[in-house]
């Protein structure tokens, strides 16, 4: 199936979760993800089942004002 | 930061800060530039950010430079909200934010206007009410506004944050009556965030009363930003300094200060 991580499309498998989203980008802590514009917490990643056309968000710590 | 009570120092949501400067870690010429900064200035908090993190060949998720030095310096961290345009972006990057930083500090930016970044007024204020329910310790950057400065006290926000002028424009206050207004009605710590250019602005609103301010881009964009992060910390002293010492009421016409009684070669015929 077909999600979108960090707005660019990647395809994974039917059955994937969170962990296979993060491992299809190589992401390194820390980071911190949303999953349709809704936090889901680290202790939550195993057990959640991603859908087609989901939108992860992978975010790092960056500078800011 | 701490829970002990020091002399005159800042506190909000009841913890315990010794410099009343804010300092962003944006835009400095170098990592290494904006950690000398940091040091120089001494500030109570830095401010963070997120974004996405790319993928780049070999693995690596990104550079986690910023990450480690954060942690070197041991200044609380005050993550943001920067670049969201509704609620649901908020919250959900609040908490991405709690969970990455390990804090409930965070400085809500809800964005209303590109072109001047003018916080999304209509709705910061249920925003915050999210926020503070949620666990937050929402310190929300918003306009100088009286009513929406109290709408936010209102749902509980400790502190509130008015802008000077525009993000980045370094134009310093440019409405000083309703920052004067507000620091008279509101009793809640005032910070001042976004828009001053030069430690003289800083100073200004600290002798109007303010009880810190929180800026970056004049710092970082400054030909030195080492020795102006410096002059800034200085000036927030200074300013605080001259708030608790009262100062004289300005007069209209002149009032000589050197004692006029005795005043040599002065002769009563002279006046005539």
């Amino acid at each position: 199936m077909k999600v979108l991580i960090n707005d660019t499309p990647h395809e994974l498998a039917p059955d994937a979760r969170l962990p296979d989203a993060l491992q299809a980008i190589q992401a390194v802590p820390p980071f911190a993800v949303a999953v349709n514009r809704e936090f889901v917490p680290r202790s939550q990643y195993a057990e959640r089942v991603l859908q087609a056309d989901d939108r992860i968000e992978v975010i790092r710590p960056v500078t800011g004002g | 930061m701490s829970n002990t009570p020091a002399t005159d120092a800042l506190v909000l949501y009841g913890q315990t800060f010794e410099s009343r400067l804010l300092l962003g870690t944006a835009r400095y010429p170098s990592p290494d530039v904006m950690e000398a900064a940091v040091r120089r200035a001494r500030p109570a908090m830095l401010t963070a950010s997120l974004r996405r993190q790319t993928a780049k060949p070999g693995g690596a998720g990104g550079d986690n430079g910023f990450w480690d030095m954060l942690r070197e310096l041991k200044v609380p961290v005050l993550p943001n909200t920067a670049g969201c345009h509704n609620a649901q972006e908020v919250i959900a990057t609040a908490h991405m934010a709690r969970e990455l930083f390990d804090t409930p500090w965070i400085k809500l930016e809800l964005i209303g206007d590109d072109y001047t970044l003018q916080p999304d007024t209509l709705n910061l204020v249920g925003v915050a009410e999210t926020l503070i329910r949620d666990g937050f310790q929402v310190l929300p950057y918003c306009t100088e506004d009286l009513v929406l400065c109290q709408r936010l006290v209102d749902v509980g926000c400790q502190a509130v944050m008015p802008w000077a002028a525009p993000i980045g424009t370094g134009q310093g206050p440019v409405n000083p009556y309703a920052l004067r207004t507000l620091r008279e009605r509101l009793k809640v710590p005032l910070l001042v965030d976004a828009g001053l250019g030069l430690p003289s602005h800083a100073c200004q609103v600290m002798e109007w009363g303010y009880d810190g301010v929180l800026l970056n881009t004049a710092v970082a964009l400054a030909q030195d930003p080492v020795a102006m992060a410096g002059a800034f910390a200085d000036a927030v002293a200074a300013g605080r300094a001259a708030y608790r010492a009262g100062a004289m009421t300005a007069q209209e016409s002149a009032q000589p200060s050197t004692p006029v009684l005795g005043t040599p070669f002065w002769h009563h015929a002279q006046q005539q």
